[in-house]
């Protein structure tokens, strides 16, 4: 992403911003197709229609509105129950085709993208590009000489369409819609959302990039991403989020489903940075197989609420997975975020670190679950929460859950909680640096372990939002 | 002209303790002091309250720069005004870079206006004044790339002090026991590289309870504090005299404060 986005001039100020530099509203009301608010038969039919999907697919739709339905809300996490979903647009549609060039996406939506400086990073350093906005993916692109081998990287109503046999033999496998209730309501009103095939031994250098964009009022976002890696393939998997600020609500639910086969390795990395009035209840799994390495690398700022815990299921022996999780609770907003780690096969290990940092009045909790199957002997994992608490108005919890068969294995966990040090904030200030300033470095310090891992632009981005979240209201 | 660092019957206390009570004390750009006194008298807490630290309650007492009343200023305006102390126990920071922190550290010393978020020096220019520094006092220029103070020895955390002094060339500096937990090849580092800094533009103050350090350096006056008050100043042979001999004669000549010292230590 462009670093130098903040010094843009931002011409359409009527919604206020605050600081969140992501605020701006296009004022674009040309949408092709716009839902109307609420969700019953009549809205997921229509958008089955819309999308001219095949039968199998509008009946999983309708079936999984059911489930939706008799799903009772969870009753643990955050505070999901102001949620009003009929007071929600499902489904809109501001651009007719998917392009394949920018030139050739509506100049009102371009112009987001130019400033949240998509076309420059794919110019730099990108494999591929997808770009959502609202409901639609508009935008696509990938590497030709990766088209040649085989790679599918598309947006997944695309995919339904000209891979439906892939398509059908992985969809809804890993997450069915009876998971949750959150996970549900996705696969009855999915929309857009990432498509990735990786055929085996194909191994993809640069990273593949999707860009989620909510620009509505009350919109719902409700991408659906597939991505299967095939033996001994590895790749890795981008996704930035925002959304204008708007007085009220929006929701993102987003279902995630990634199945990794032997010998892959495969990363999943998202920097997910909504402004903070949307909902963010997303549902990511992976399947990892034999000697396979799943990794997530999972960024939250902004928001409402998020409740996010990215899974992986250790399905055979020597896979591994791996999640590091930063979270930022600023004033207003509680990030409930973690991890779950099944491992159902012996040999299996496990990682989790995570990050959280809560000031002015933010909540910021850790869930985490580890799981050992009967039989998965020798497994280990490791757990490390360590959590900053930048006042006293802030608040931090850890919520750590392990479920072992198996006695032959190795759990650890550690956690930490602690305070911005005085003796580090006078350090750094008798070295000329403002409060703000020295706080922001503790804090990017803080977070450096999991930064250095996400590539250059968004460590720089990262860091940059960290900053824009300490400046100011510091003491 | 030179600038004078003016201390003016300053008291402190922690906690409600009294801890400096009255020290008197004036450096000029280009002079070399000495502070010298046994543990506990009030050394790190006059550098501290100097340098802003908030945990201090100034009960009495003025700081002036050149007539600037430097109480009033918080420890960046400080360090921006021309103040450095380099640590008795510098701090460490996780996950922050040395070379990174440095040019924060720099920018804004050097630019006293700078707000959070404005440019920073060159990052061209920087890298090469680092690192010309960095060999200067014998610091392997991987340390660049490390965490501020993290995982380093006590001989490296000083070491890093006064890179941090040679980079940002303040008015005036106060060297907190600079010279403890070195190695003598280090001792004779740093006190070389305080030399070569030491100039008519650059005021020190040598906390220290060794000679080597003052050897290199010699002060123009030497000071003994007992008690939270600089009970005597004399010439670089004080501090001879001191490290020679102990402070039983001094606390001779200063019934009263040693008394005092007496009556802080047995109720501690
Ligand atoms: N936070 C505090 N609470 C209580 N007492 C304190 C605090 N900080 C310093 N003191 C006390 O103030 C006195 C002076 O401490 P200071 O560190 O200034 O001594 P010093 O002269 O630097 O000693 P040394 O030579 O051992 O470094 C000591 O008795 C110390 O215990
Ligand atoms: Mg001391």
């Amino acid at each position: 992403m462009s670093t130098d986005l903040a010094v843009q001039e931002r011409e359409d100020q009527d919604v206020g911003v605050g600081d969140y530099q992501f605020g701006f509203h296009d004022p674009t009301d040309k949408y092709v197709f716009k839902s109307r608010r609420g969700l019953d038969r009549e809205i997921v039919y229509q958008i089955s229609e819309m999308k001219k999907e095949p039968k199998w697919m509008r009946d999983f739709r309708i079936n999984s509105l059911e489930t939706f339905f008799q799903k009772p809300m969870p009753s643990w996490g955050g505070d999901v129950g102001e949620i009003d979903f009929q007071n929600i647009f499902y489904y809109m549609k501001a651009a007719a085709n998917l392009e394949k060039s920018w030139e050739d996406v509506p100049d009102d939506i371009r112009k987001t993208y130019d400033r949240l400086g998509i076309p420059e990073a794919e110019k730099k350093y990108l494999a591929g590009v997808k770009a959502q906005y609202e409901s639609e993916v508009i935008y696509g692109s990938l590497q030709e000489d990766l088209a040649k081998q085989g790679v599918i990287f598309t947006d997944t109503d695309s995919a339904l369409r000209d891979h439906p046999d892939l398509f059908r033999e992985y969809f809804g496998k890993i997450i069915p819609p009876n998971d949750n209730k959150f996970a549900a309501l996705n696969s009855a009103v999915w929309s857009g959302g990432s498509f990735i095939y990786v055929p085996p031994g194909v191994k993809i250098e640069f990273p593949l990039q999707a860009y989620f964009r909510i620009n509505s009022e009350n919109m719902g976002q409700f991408e659906r991403t597939l991505i299967i890696v095939d033996e001994g393939a590895s790749a890795h998997y981008v996704e930035g989020c925002t959304a204008p600020t708007y007085s009220s609500d929006s929701l993102h639910s987003a279902v995630v489903e990634i199945i990794v086969k032997r010998g892959g390795r495969f990363r999943y990395t998202t920097i997910q940075n909504w402004s903070n009035n949307v909902f963010n209840l997303v549902t990511k799994r992976a399947m990892a197989y034999g000697d396979s390495l799943m990794e997530w690398v999972d960024g939250n700022l902004g928001s409402k609420l998020t409740m996010k815990y990215p899974a992986i299921y250790l399905m055979e022996p020597g896979a591994r997975g791996e999640t590091l999780s930063i979270a930022f609770a600023n004033n207003g907003q509680h990030q409930d975020a973690g991890a779950k780690m099944v491992h159902c096969a012996p040999n299996t290990s496990s990682r989790v670190v995570s990050k959280s940092i809560s000031k002015g009045g933010g909540r910021a909790s850790y869930r985490g679950l580890v799981k050992v199957e009967k039989g998965a002997t020798n497994c280990k994992s490791n757990v490390v929460c360590d959590a900053l608490i930048l006042d006293s108005k802030s608040r931090s919890d850890t919520y750590p859950y392990i479920e072992a068969e198996d006695n032959q294995i190795s759990l650890e966990h550690e956690a930490s909680v602690s305070k911005i040090g005085e003796e580090q904030l006078f350090y750094l200030m008798s070295r000329g640096m403002t409060e703000a300033e020295a706080s922001a470095m503790i804090v990017t310090g803080f977070i450096e372990p999991l930064v250095k891992e996400l590539p250059m632009e968004y460590a720089v981005e990262m860091n940059r939002l960290i900053e824009l979240q300490m400046e100011g209201s510091v003491g | 002209m030179s600038a004078i660092l003016k201390i003016s019957d300053l008291r402190v206390a922690v906690d409600g303790k009294p801890i400096l009570k009255g020290v008197n004390l004036e450096i000029r750009q280009g002079e070399i002091h000495a502070l010298m006194g046994p543990n506990g008298c009030g050394k790190s807490t006059l550098a501290y309250v100097v340098a802003g630290h908030p945990k201090y309650e100034i009960t009495g007492g003025a700081i002036e720069l050149d007539g600037v009343n430097v109480l009033e200023l918080d420890p960046c305006q400080r360090a921006r005004l021309g103040i450095f102390l380099a640590f008795q126990y510098p701090v460490t920071i996780p996950g922050v870079k040395v070379s990174d922190f440095l040019r924060h550290a720099v920018s804004n010393v050097r630019n006293p206006d700078r707000k959070e978020g404005e440019g920073l020096i060159p990052m061209k220019d920087f890298r090469k004044e680092l690192k010309d520094r960095m060999s200067e006092i014998d610091i392997d220029s991987e340390f660049a790339r490390r965490y501020l103070n993290d995982g380093f020895s006590g001989g490296e955390k000083k070491r890093m002090e006064i890179l941090q002094l040679s980079l940002l060339r303040p008015r005036f500096a106060i060297l907190d026991e600079t010279d403890s937990g070195l190695d003598s090849d280090a001792v004779r580092a740093v006190s070389e590289g305080i030399n070569k800094l030491h100039g008519p533009h650059m005021g020190v103050l040598i906390i220290t309870h060794h000679e080597r350090l003052l050897e290199f350096n010699k002060p123009s006056f030497t000071h003994v504090m007992l008690a939270g008050k600089i009970v005597e100043t004399g010439d670089a042979s004080l501090a001879h005299d001191l490290h020679a001999n102990g402070y039983a004669a001094v606390r001779e000549r200063h019934p009263t404060e040693a008394a005092e010292e007496q009556a802080v230590t047995v109720k501690a």
